[in-house]
């Protein structure tokens, strides 16, 4: 899918708020497809709800997002925007994977159930198919032996682990990391960033918020530090990191450094 | 220890110790008053000619008895049927951003769960002098069913919109609870996934939120098996009922209620075991 200039995801002047709180005040940002674009920045400076924005898990107060060049969640016609429906957004969201900070497995069903149960409902892939699929994610995040488990009895890393195949089983064309490792004790995030280290360079186009900054210097394409509902300083992570040009990006990295 | 001192207790440390419990005499004593007030109210039940034990085995595996066991567990059956089926529909109706949508489920559910059902049941029972038909149709256009509502509310139909009407109500705030339990992450890792609303309520939440929900609807089912005695005073041949009718016959009021009292105790002891392995299943995982 790399037809060119245009970017994976493309979001312009996008505005969100909850009540009278501005949470994102005008975010633009480019992802190149088949690039890893990591989101830094303090708690409630709006990373998780610029994700969400990009799924349309939150709907969004102004602005436009485009994901492999298609309007997520409204139909521009005649300078008007037409709120789509339900099940067009939903066909839209396939397409975007999506990682959360507290997992969010389906606790009733096993590592493989919750691997199957989108592609068999929503896509319609066939049982044995979805399931050999499955094995196969499962076993590329070291975890086949695990398959028949519940999630209450894997490890939160583990945990991480089934939730990205489960993600990636939907075949999407963009992945969005919410804070993947941040739920995770330290010992038990080095198998989470190797299986996204290993998906980013296969090749898959990934959004990442996170704290961890080796990961951003070592796997990321580009970095965006982000604060208060808007975006401070794009550019090289090691760049970035090792010489912030804004004073805002320099007083956060000295304090989580 | 490491230093031995004088003021340390006489006697070898590594000589294994006495243990004398504490005596607990009031335990004992009132041990000894509740076995003596049991027994002898079990001696008094025995001997006491009034209860006729003779006239309670002769009546409790009687077939009228039977039957009317029976009707009472179709019944408990039935309304709870109605109860879980309304009440989903309640919650889930009380749980949507729809505004008239939540508020009517809010109306009924204040309604009949204010009413007590024995009014309800004596209600529905007298529907008639409400309403002498009962039309199903289109406004303004054709008739499609049309009775008399004295043939279509017998004792059983009132029997039911009663019960299942009035449980409903409290098995609906039983359900939103239950659905309520299911944390938002849920719901949204589904979204994400691209599935839609049917398929995340049937496959996700429902699912997650019977946990929550079995074990107080067990609860609702065993007070059930008891309100239907509610319907005896709509001549509705129960077990209450036929009860009472074999004893306004024979005028053994007494050993009547027992047999009745007994399987009452029995179903309830079934289903209270039944729902003892219900929630030791459901609290699993």
């Amino acid at each position: 899918m790399t037809t060119g200039p245009q970017p994976m995801v493309r979001i312009r002047g996008l505005r969100k708020r909850f009540g009278h709180r501005d949470i994102l005040r005008g975010i633009d940002l480019d992802v190149a497809s088949g690039s890893v674009m990591c989101i830094i920045g303090p708690s409630g400076s709006g990373k998780s709800t610029l994700l969400s924005c990009i799924n349309h898990l939150e709907r969004i107060d102004g602005g436009r997002v485009w994901v492999g060049g298609e309007l997520v969640g409204y139909r521009e016609r005649n300078g008007k925007l037409y709120e789509l429906p339900e099940r067009h957004i939903a066909r839209m969201r396939q397409r975007v994977g999506m990682v959360f900070q507290q997992f969010n497995l389906f606790p009733h069903m096993t590592a493989l159930q919750n691997i199957i149960e989108a592609p068999i409902r929503v896509k319609r892939v066939p049982g044995e198919q979805a399931r050999r699929r499955a094995m196969d994610l499962l076993d590329s995040v070291g975890l086949a032996a695990k398959h028949a488990m519940f999630p209450a009895q894997l490890s939160g890393g583990e945990q991480q682990r089934v939730a990205i195949a489960r993600a990636l089983a939907m075949d999407p064309q963009v992945m969005l990391f919410d804070e993947p490792t941040s739920a995770l004790d330290p010992e038990l995030v080095g198998d989470v960033l190797a299986v996204m280290k290993a998906l980013a360079r296969s090749g898959m186009t990934m959004i990442v918020v996170t704290h961890e900054l080796a990961f951003a210097r070592e796997v990321g394409d580009a970095l965006t530090f982000m604060d208060d509902g808007a975006i401070v300083e794009r550019g090289h992570p090691a760049e970035m990191l090792g010489a912030p040009r804004e004073p805002r990006t320099r007083e956060f990295l000295s304090r989580v450094l | 220890m490491t230093h031995p001192a004088a003021s340390d207790p006489p006697g070898d440390p590594a000589a294994p110790l006495i243990v004398v419990p504490l005596r607990h005499p009031w335990t004992w004593a009132a041990s000894a008053v509740v076995i003596a007030i049991a027994a002898l109210a079990l001696y008094s039940v025995a001997t006491n000619p009034a209860f006729e034990w003779p006239v309670v085995a002769e009546y409790l595996f009687d077939e009228q008895i039977l039957n009317g066991l029976a009707r009472t567990l179709e019944l408990t059956a039935a309304a709870m049927l109605m109860g879980l089926v309304i009440g989903t529909i309640l919650a889930v109706m009380r749980l949507s951003r729809n505004v008239l949508l939540s508020t009517v489920s809010w109306l009924y559910i204040w309604f009949f769960r204010s009413v007590p059902a024995l009014v309800q049941l004596i209600f529905w029972y007298n529907f008639g002098a409400l309403y002498s038909t009962i039309t199903i149709g289109i406004p303004f256009g054709p008739t499609l069913f049309s009775a008399s509502t004295n043939a279509v509310i017998t004792p059983l139909s009132a029997a039911l919109a009663g019960l299942g009407f009035a449980q409903a109500a409290y098995t609906a705030e039983v359900i939103r609870a239950g659905i309520a339990s299911v944390p938002r992450g849920q719901t949204r890792a589904a979204l994400a996934l691209g599935m839609g609303p049917v398929t995340i309520f049937r496959r996700i939440v429902f699912p997650q939120a019977m946990r929550v929900i079995i074990p107080p609807v067990g609860n609702e089912v065993i007070s059930m098996v008891k309100n239907t005695s509610l319907v005896s005073v709509i001549a509705l041949a129960e077990l209450l009922y036929t009860a009472q009718l074999i004893y306004a016959r024979t005028y053994e009021t007494i050993p009547l209620l027992i047999v009745a009292s007994l399987w009452y105790l029995a179903v309830v002891s079934m289903l209270t075991i039944g729902q003892h392995f219900l929630e030791r299943r459901y609290r699993q995982r």
